[in-house]
């Protein structure tokens, strides 16, 4: 590389020029993202405030598709609260596994090299394809028909691998000194995982949790081939052939209706969607903060 | 019996308030009960990992399953041929081949949609590439902490914003403003030569092609742009400032020094970001125009794979024969097939050329 002088010196003026280009480039493109996403979000809010009723919120909704979207809501909600339970349930152990059971290889690396490549490939699997799955394995296969259930099981199944990584993830941060330190005061292991490990590293594991919920209540398609597409709660969650609600569907079906308060609810249901992420993603945003200020060492 | 040490054995001094217990029964149930604990946690945690690995072999194991009577009678002509249903049609007379049930004259070709998936999602990815690269340049080198952190932010919500609400919005709002006021311009001056020319009018209403991979661009751009934004704070400062000190231009620090040093994380971001552009759905049933045939130039409807899978959910339960349903379910295979591919080559990428981990998850 000591050839410099060897070639045609750029002139300063081009230099300067593209510098310039460079910086409005960046600039530019920041724009061209953030543009899109307050013209999307201003879009639904502008939709649904005008003839926002609160009585959305408690109402169900009719058969000429007007009313409220309470079962939706409450269908979300529950497939939510399932979700959390089923996935985080083996998310967060299969994240203690990795990170802190697997015995380490000699060659220093940490095993579960196959179990982590599944893990990875299943978090990029398509979730129609998982989706399909769940109807021909499910719902014709088992016979459980268009349910919760499948609905669950499909969900979770596509947020494990999500949730796991982000457990293992807040448990490698752990510092070694606190499970020696935990060895050292004869704390048996399931205690100091219990008391020690998994507390400090919480936030990170609940932060986790809060965005694997964010994914779970935005997916229309998986669900379609799972939960169906009904308008009302059934009586019992556990009914097979029991048709499931839930707000993305609202959004998905009734935009195109002829019936103008239908094509409300579509907005209204996108609204309170985009409410439920915001407010997900701001509580991640908070456990973040918190624990950053009361951390010991704080990182740069 | 020493399990435990202090108040038992030698110790002379009684411990204030607490008596010295020999070894008793409950004492031992402790131990049993701290014993099991331990298993306890250490089976769930095993049963637990193994549940990702077991759940995708099950997946391809079901379609693989329900996808083979279809792989035999459709053939190889289900990649290459272009025909979706035939002249049969879920109605008529059923007959047998190599021993499968299934509707006469059926025929599917996939090969529109296979097209469909990836010419949207090459134009997603051309799309969102240099506009996450920039935008991550704003962020991280030029703007201050208290506008680039909230800003940052806002583009992770983007990432959380259900895709049915993002595909509704490029329907109804950014597929018209496109083909009223960006599209004529582009159809109307593009010149009749090989490659351009498939930019040519008519432009369309605004459901089609381009539409959709830029909506499906903005849905990546979180992905790409969030990594690299980390990516580029783990630089060090040292070279670039030597860099600056050299007398180089912003843009120079950044094509000789800041990029070279994240170019393996980026391009490892950039396949992630196409394996979930491949696998949208909704937003792809509801601004491609969900049609069964190649775009005829980029602005006209088209459809991909997954979202020949769920709009044709209908058909599938129609079939009498079960053979639509198969047919989906190799559909499913292929796109499982093309999508774990480009995630693997991604993460052969990131694992060979950096020591940085992945990002995880589906964007969010």
């Amino acid at each position: 590389m000591g050839t410099a002088g060897a070639r045609p010196i750029v002139s300063t003026r081009r230099r300067r020029v593209s510098g310039i280009a460079f910086r409005a480039f960046t600039y530019l493109s920041l724009l061209l993202i953030l543009g899109p996403a307050a013209w999307l979000l201003i879009g639904v809010v502008a939709h649904a405030w005008p003839h926002w009723h609160w009585s959305v919120l408690t109402e169900s909704l009719t058969t000429e598709q007007t009313g409220g979207l309470r079962n939706q809501i409450l269908g979300t909600l529950i497939i939510m609260l399932g979700v959390l339970l089923l996935a985080g349930t083996v998310g967060v152990l299969a994240g203690i596994h990795l990170a802190e059971l697997a015995r380490t290889r000699r060659n220093g690396k940490p095993s579960g090299g196959v179990l982590r490549l599944a893990s990875d490939i299943l978090s990029g699997f398509p979730s129609i394809v998982l989706g399909y799955v769940g109807y021909v394995a499910l719902v014709l296969g088992l016979h459980w028909g268009f349910s919760l259930f499948p609905a669950l099981i499909i969900l979770s199944i596509m947020v494990v691998p999500y949730i796991a990584k982000t457990t293992e993830n807040s448990l490698r941060q752990v510092p070694t000194g606190y499970r020696e330190g935990a060895e050292a005061l004869g704390m048996s292991m399931g205690y100091s995982l219990r008391k020690v490990v998994l507390k400090s590293a919480l936030p990170g594991i609940v932060t986790g949790l809060l965005l694997a919920l964010a994914i779970a209540c935005g997916e229309t398609a998986p669900l379609i081939y799972t939960a169906g597409f009904s308008n009302t709660l059934p009586h019992a969650l556990t009914g097979a052939h029991d048709q499931f609600p839930y707000l993305t569907y609202a959004v998905f079906t009734f935009y195109n209706e002829a019936n103008a308060q239908a094509v409300d609810l579509a907005y209204d249901a996108a609204l309170i969607l985009v409410v439920l992420v915001l407010l997900l993603l701001v509580s991640t945003r908070i456990i973040v903060a918190r624990t950053q200020r009361y951390a010991e060492g704080r990182r740069g | 019996v020493t399990s435990s040490g202090g108040s038992a054995g030698t110790a002379p001094v009684k411990p204030p308030g607490q008596s010295v217990r020999p070894v008793t029964l409950t004492r031992r149930l402790a131990d049993i009960v701290r014993a099991s604990e331990e298993g306890a946690w250490r089976w769930s945690a095993l049963v637990a990992v193994i549940l990702p690995l077991a759940a995708l072999v099950f997946a391809v194991t079901v379609l693989a399953i329900k996808a083979f009577p279809a792989i035999k009678v459709n053939g190889f002509g289900f990649l290459t041929g272009s025909v979706w249903g035939g002249k049969g049609g879920a109605y008529a007379a059923t007959v047998r081949t190599d021993g499968v049930l299934h509707p006469a004259g059926v025929e599917y070709g996939a090969w529109p949609i296979i097209a469909g998936t990836i010419q949207s999602s090459v134009i997603a990815v051309i799309f969102a590439v240099p506009v996450s690269i920039g935008a991550a340049f704003a962020l991280t080198e030029r703007l201050p902490g208290w506008v680039s952190r909230p800003l940052g932010f806002a583009i992770e919500l983007l990432a959380g914003i259900p895709s049915v609400v993002i595909g509704l919005w490029g329907l109804l709002a950014l597929g018209p403003f496109l083909a009223k006021h960006v599209y004529p311009f582009i159809g109307n001056h593009a010149p009749d030569v090989p490659v351009l020319r498939y930019f040519r009018s008519p432009v369309g209403e605004g459901e089609g092609l381009l539409t959709a991979g830029i909506v499906l661009g903005l849905m990546i751009v979180p992905i790409i742009a969030s990594t690299t934004r980390d990516l580029f704070s783990q630089v060090p400062t040292l070279p670039k400032e030597g860099a600056s000190a050299l007398g180089m231009t912003d843009w120079e620090v950044a094509q000789k020094v800041t990029l070279p040093w994240v170019r393996s994380g980026i391009i490892g971001a950039t396949v992630l970001g196409l394996g979930r552009a491949l696998g949208e759905t909704i937003a792809m049933v509801l601004v491609g125009g969900s049609a069964l045939r190649l775009a005829p130039n980029i602005y006209q409807p088209f459809g991909t794979i997954a979202a020949t899978i769920l709009s044709q959910l209908d058909g599938a339960m129609v079939d009498g024969t079960g053979f639509a349903v198969a047919t989906l379910a190799e559909l499913a295979l292929v796109l499982a097939v093309i999508s774990v591919g480009v995630n693997l080559v991604a993460r052969l990428i990131i694992t060979r050329s950096s020591r940085l981990s992945a990002p995880v998850g589906r964007g969010a």
